[in-house]
């Protein structure tokens, strides 16, 4: 079996994994990393987003031996010293999650979506940057809240 | 998703004879469409050849009048790059509507074009900008390119390494995309050259296609009026849950319109 080496949230991880292991099967199950979720099998619903050499992407659609010596990011990273990432107390802040299943996939892309598009975020930006993140429960409204929100006090 | 065995390489030919060293090898880009396909046993290649660690096969270059994006560039690369925002802006545009943004990020030209998906939207701009399929071991004409639904005229180990784009005079690519996929139901590029306006239609029918109806009545008209009395014939076009025949046909008038308009 082939051995992946990894630093996943600064943490250097290495591992025999089987060829086909995802990466997201990988970060859950070998690592019990499991704030990143699974919610579909057709890469269309983003609970699974984590970033990869600073790039969100799906780690349901990544093999584990692809993001051999890669940096990989997860939302267990950000919290530092027990105080959550600005992000995350938007969401909590904004009532961005009911269930929360989603909200692992879209603080990992909320956070993409700053790095790209910066701290001042109109609601359309945001709206179509989460095209790839789907949530069964708050409709959205909330979700583009936090995100703005946890943008702004990012910059702050 | 059944095991295989898993190759990294370094260069196109390493790439080749892993290929022709394994039972039966694929050859995975971005694993976009590849991962999915297995996952659903839709596929289960004995080999995997990450074509990933192929520095030669990524990168935009112009020379000329001529844009070339590397087979391993992916459509977020497309879309943010200044060059092909000069060149073409409407290739950037294409690039950065497809999918989502972390499908962005590892999505890939070459992966979208080899794969021929009836919905994809590259393919329509390949086709309608007459660009020209690099591989290593020819170069192959967007006309003769796309030859099937999920079939091209690539050979089982031959390699897309970079397409070649001319710039046109004016082009524009639009989609009415499945809210879900962000696939085209129906999109329609449009591109304007010195000699000749070439239409590029996917989503439609079975496989992207030159919309020769269209070019006929643009080449005397440019105008989105001149569209209007062309026919779009019914027979060819796909009929799903999406979208009925008769729905497409008129969504490919609509498009066309719209890419006209956005020439202007
Ligand atoms: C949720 C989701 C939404 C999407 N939405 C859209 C959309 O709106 N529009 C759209 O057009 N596409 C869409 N796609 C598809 C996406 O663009 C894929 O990236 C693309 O179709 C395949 O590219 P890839 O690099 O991932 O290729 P892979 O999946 O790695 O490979 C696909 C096929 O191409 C072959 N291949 C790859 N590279 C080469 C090469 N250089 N030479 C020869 N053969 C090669 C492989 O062997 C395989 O058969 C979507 C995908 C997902 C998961
Ligand atoms: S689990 Fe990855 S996109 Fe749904
Ligand atoms: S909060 Fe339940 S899926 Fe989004």
């Amino acid at each position: 079996m082939p051995t992946v080496t990894m630093n996943v949230n600064g943490n250097s991880v290495s591992a025999e994994v089987e060829s086909r292991t995802l990466l997201v099967q990988f970060l859950r199950e070998s690592l019990r990393l499991t704030g990143t979720h699974i919610g579909c099998d057709t890469s269309q619903c983003g609970a699974c987003v984590v970033h990869v050499d600073g790039k969100s992407i799906k780690s349901c659609t990544m093999l584990a031996v692809m993001a051999d010596g890669c940096d990989v990011a997860t939302i267990e990273g950000l919290a530092s010293e027990g105080k959550m990432h600005s992000m995350q107390q938007a969401f909590m802040d904004n009532h961005g999650l009911q269930c929360g299943f989603c909200t692992p996939g879209m603080v990992m892309s909320a956070l993409d979506i700053v790095k790209r598009n910066g701290h001042k975020l109109d609601e359309a930006t945001v709206r179509k940057e989460l095209e790839g993140n789907i949530c069964r429960c708050t409709g959205y409204h909330n979700i583009v809240k936090s995100i703005q929100a946890g943008a702004k006090a990012m910059g702050d | 998703m059944y095991e295989f065995s898993y190759h990294k390489v370094a260069s196109v030919a390493d790439a080749v004879a892993a290929m022709s060293a394994a039972d039966d090898g694929k050859y995975v880009a971005g694993g976009q469409t590849m991962l999915p396909t297995m996952k659903h046993r839709l596929a289960s290649p004995s080999d995997i050849i990450d074509l990933g660690g192929i520095a030669e096969l990524s990168g935009i270059t112009v020379a000329g009048d001529t844009l070339t994006i590397g087979a391993m560039t992916t459509h977020a690369a497309v879309a943010a790059s200044a060059e092909v925002q000069a060149m073409i802006p409407s290739l950037a545009q294409l690039a950065g509507n497809i999918g989502d943004p972390a499908v962005r990020n590892r999505g890939t030209i070459g992966g979208s074009i080899a794969n021929n998906d009836p919905a994809a939207d590259y393919p329509a701009a390949v086709i309608a900008l007459g660009a020209t399929v690099h591989t290593n071991k020819r170069e192959i004409a967007a006309d003769d390119f796309f030859t099937g639904m999920f079939e091209t005229a690539l050979a089982e180990d031959e390699i897309i390494t970079s397409i070649d784009f001319p710039k046109p005079l004016a082009a524009a690519y639009m989609k009415f995309e499945n809210p879900a996929s962000r696939y085209a139901i129906v999109g329609v590029c449009v591109a304007k050259t010195a000699s000749e306006v070439r239409v590029g239609v996917t989503g439609a029918t079975t496989c992207a296609h030159r919309g020769q109806r269209l070019e006929a009545v643009l080449n005397s008209d440019f105008s989105s009026a001149a569209c209007d009395a062309v026919e779009i014939p019914l027979e060819r076009m796909n009929s799903d849950i999406h979208a009925s025949a008769e729905y497409r046909a008129h969504l490919v008038k609509v498009m066309a319109k719209r890419a006209v308009d956005a020439c202007a």
